[in-house]
């Protein structure tokens, strides 16, 4: 079983990234490699419970994928975390620009975490950004 | 040992039916069958690779009519 860590970086609030990212985070996490997700800017706001807003899509395949049977993206993540054990972290700085709390956020995220404890986790991983 | 298990992740996309089989895998016993069913040409070829990282044995990968049957054995 490989060991390898695989940190995301979610940054964008575009479908498609955040597609990628989920799929990168979800099949990482089942496949034995340790998952660390960091999300930020306009990506963590579709983690607030109860957003339920659709993701705007950047090109003809986020619209494409928008009709067909794709696994949600926030489902994604969330198998990351049931079936892989994936950790989800809240960037701690786009909470207090949201003005959120911790258990406004979808429940299966982490603890809200800064870039130093993030970056730590990071140096001995691949980074993959969205 | 239990009959074969289906796992139907037809009408899914990449990587779903490898999440439906992954779930399926957490209540099978160590070698119990499943029959994975994809109408998604990707996961065919993915779930194969995936069972040979994590170690499942992978049996055998058929297709008719749209439809890919990937069968394994948990091995584990």
């Amino acid at each position: 079983m490989p060991a390898s860590k695989i940190c995301v970086v979610v940054v964008s609030g575009s479908l498609e990234r955040m597609q990628m990212a989920a799929m990168v985070a979800s099949v990482g996490a089942v496949s034995g490699h340790e998952v660390v997700v960091f999300l930020s800017m306009n990506a963590l706001p579709y983690f607030v419970k109860g957003n339920t807003s659709k993701a705007p899509h950047e090109g003809d395949m986020g619209r494409l994928m928008a009709s067909k049977k794709v696994p949600e993206f926030k489902t994604l993540f969330e198998q990351a975390v049931e079936l892989g054990d994936a950790k989800i972290y809240p960037c701690s700085m786009a909470m207090d620009v949201l003005g959120i709390e911790q258990d406004g956020l979808e429940s299966y995220l982490q603890n809200a975490t800064g870039l130093t404890k993030f970056l730590h986790d990071a140096q001995d991983a691949q980074v993959w950004t969205f | 040992m239990a009959e074969k298990i289906i796992v139907d992740g037809r009408g899914s996309f990449c990587p779903g039916p490898l999440m439906e089989l992954i779930v399926a895998l957490k209540s099978a016993q160590v070698g119990d069958v499943l029959e994975v069913l994809s109408t998604d040409k990707g996961s065919a070829n993915d779930i194969p690779e995936w069972l040979n990282k994590v170690g499942h044995e992978y049996i055998s990968t058929t297709e008719s009519d749209g439809v890919w049957h990937i069968t394994l054995r948990k091995a584990k």
